[in-house]
């Protein structure tokens, strides 16, 4: 009986690449990981968003107006509804002059109880140190 | 020996990511480790069979048929990210499963290392 703990370090853009999307597809599959392992056996993802992956946490995507697919708004709400951790970088958003309020901080719209934390890179730093294996997406 | 799990998400042709990850698995092979090699995303197309041999590209799949051949490599694509490229069941190449994202996981848990190699 053991718990794999999964660092997600999203760097990419939203819809430019696949990465950020399959990056945070891959981390709420850990929900279902279950069925291909050991009984109480588990695998714990923490979701950090740094450098150009904290546009990903902006509010108010507009992809299914835009593109006719799921906006990643979605994917990270979705993400807290599951009660994943999920970090994005203070630096990095003040950097591009993004105001807290600007960000998907929670999912309570769907039910959600669990809240997105902007929090300084030595925060993420030791998330990454914490982790058995690391994904940069 | 150890269990190395490498994830792709880079596609076959326009980047040579795909192209490292299997000449990774290779070398880990011949070293006697086994290897798990997840795709998805544009790297699932590495593993449809039918593939042509041009010199311009990287040809990867005769080398993945004869490493999942002789057993230490297994080669899983992510179904729905093979079936949203019209790439189905019946197009996959002999010896490649395909599951949904959990399985690389799973295999990350069971795995010394991980290698993941984010795509395009």
């Amino acid at each position: 009986m053991a718990t794999k703990k999964l660092g997600f370090v999203i760097r990419t853009m939203p819809y430019k690449i696949e990465g950020s999307r399959l990056g945070m597809t891959h981390a709420i599959s850990s929900q279902t990981v279950e069925i291909y392992l050991e009984d109480g056996d588990m695998v714990e993802p923490v979701v950090c968003f740094i450098g150009d992956g904290v546009l990903n946490c902006l509010k108010n995507q507009q992809a299914m107006k835009h593109y006719a697919i799921t906006s990643l708004e979605q994917h990270i709400k979705n993400s807290l509804l599951l009660d994943l951790n999920v970090l994005i970088c203070k630096e990095d958003i003040d950097k591009l002059g993004i105001k807290e309020d600007a960000l998907i901080m929670d999912a309570e719209d769907i039910g959600g109880e669990t809240n997105a934390k902007v929090v300084p890179y030595s925060e993420i730093q030791k998330a990454m140190e914490s982790v058995d294996h690391l994904l940069f997406c | 020996m150890g269990k190395l799990t490498i994830g792709c998400f880079s596609s076959l042709v326009g980047s040579l990511s795909l192209d490292f990850s299997v000449k990774l698995s290779e070398a880990a092979i011949q070293k006697g480790h086994t290897v798990d090699l997840w795709v998805s995303g544009n790297a699932t197309m590495v593993s449809k069979k039918g593939q042509k041999a041009f010199k311009d590209y990287s040809f990867l799949a005769k080398k993945i048929q004869e490493l999942v051949a002789a057993g230490n490599l297994k080669v899983t694509a992510c179904e729905a990210c093979a079936e949203a490229r019209g790439y189905h069941k019946e197009d996959t190449m002999e010896g490649v499963k395909r599951f949904s994202m959990d399985w690389y996981l799973a295999s990350s848990f069971t795995a010394d290392r991980l290698l993941h190699i984010g795509g395009d």
